[in-house]
């Protein structure tokens, strides 16, 4: 009983970590890492909270599919930076 | 320094309130429970969380369908996605593990559509799966305009699962129910038809906003559209 006290008391802890390093990291790629771990650890508290749906949900589509969204919009802004701040209209004909 | 700290007393006095709002939520909630669980023999599956998304408030995961759709054509319009895909892949290792991944994920996503009757998954999980899948095969080097393949038939894809939940929506309609009201024996074989529809749809949806810009067959030489 009290480990699964302790368990989620860790769980709402490495939430607000996760979250406020998520916001505040000035690396952004480090910023990504939190966001997606955030998610996984997100997933476990649905899970904790009776809600595996939601979990599934959580797991897929919040940490995995966002997280791939936000390193492609980074790798796009290294790119960016690359090119002397000037984007090219990527794909225009 | 002063917006910051002013941003951080709000940030507290909303986190305040709301941990108070919910601390303060009545025990056992009220709500729709014992109706949800009374009608699951009706409603076809096991799952009171499918249940509740493909039966009681279909209309509400149909919208969404459309909302999903609706991220796409407007990622479409603001651009078409370059041929070159995402570059090199990260080695040749990676090429024989997404041999392996691949058709896992694939088969996953669709155990995910069946176990969702009467267990946790359906048509947005195992989607998601397949939406993973096309994300690791674009990282793999697969290109955009091979993704595409024939755009026509993605378009297809994308809009399977809004069409087919819509033309059952109406096809029920005609034979005398309301919008979505299955009729009795055929909720099970209808809510499988329209979530195998979504699983695809969503996918590819995902995969597509992955991409970013429309992919096109043939990206040079197309007149339009």
């Amino acid at each position: 009983m009290s480990a699964a006290v302790i368990f989620d008391a860790l769980l709402a802890l490495l939430i607000l970590v996760l979250a406020w390093r998520a916001v505040t990291d000035p690396l952004r790629f480090r910023a990504v890492v939190s966001f997606v771990a955030l998610g996984l650890v997100l997933a476990v508290t649905w899970f904790r909270l009776s809600a595996p749906d939601l979990a599934l949900a959580e797991a897929a589509v919040g940490s995995g599919l966002t997280g791939a969204l936000l390193l492609a919009a980074l790798r796009r802004w290294d790119e960016r930076d690359v090119d002397g701040g000037e984007s090219s209209e990527r794909g225009e004909p | 320094m002063t917006g910051k700290l002013s941003a951080g007393i709000l940030a507290s006095g909303v986190f305040g309130a709301l941990a108070w709002a919910v601390i303060r939520l009545p025990t056992p909630a009220p709500g729709l429970t014992d109706q949800a669980f009374g009608a699951l023999d009706a409603s076809g599956v096991t799952n009171p969380v499918t249940a509740v998304l493909l039966n009681y408030r279909s209309t509400d995961t149909l919208l969404e369908l459309g909302v999903l759709l609706l991220a796409v054509v407007s990622i479409w319009a603001l651009g078409r996605s370059t041929g070159a895909g995402f570059g090199r892949p990260p080695g040749p290792l990676f090429a024989g593990l997404l041999r392996v991944l691949l058709p896992l994920l694939v088969l996953f996503g669709g155990y995910l559509l069946w176990i969702g009757a009467f267990a946790p998954g359906g048509a947005f999980q195992g989607g998601a799966l397949v939406g993973g899948a096309i994300v690791l095969a674009v990282l793999g080097g697969l290109s955009p305009s091979r993704f595409a393949g024939r755009p026509a038939l993605l378009r297809v894809g994308l809009t399977a699962g809004l069409v087919v939940f819509a033309s059952i929506g109406l096809a029920v309609m005609l034979a005398g129910g309301w919008f979505l009201d299955y009729p009795d024996g055929f909720a099970k074989t209808l809510i499988l038809v329209i979530e195998a529809a979504a699983t695809l749809s969503i996918g590819l949806t995902l995969g597509c906003l992955f991409i970013g810009g429309e992919p096109t067959a043939d990206d040079r030489s197309e007149p339009s559209s």
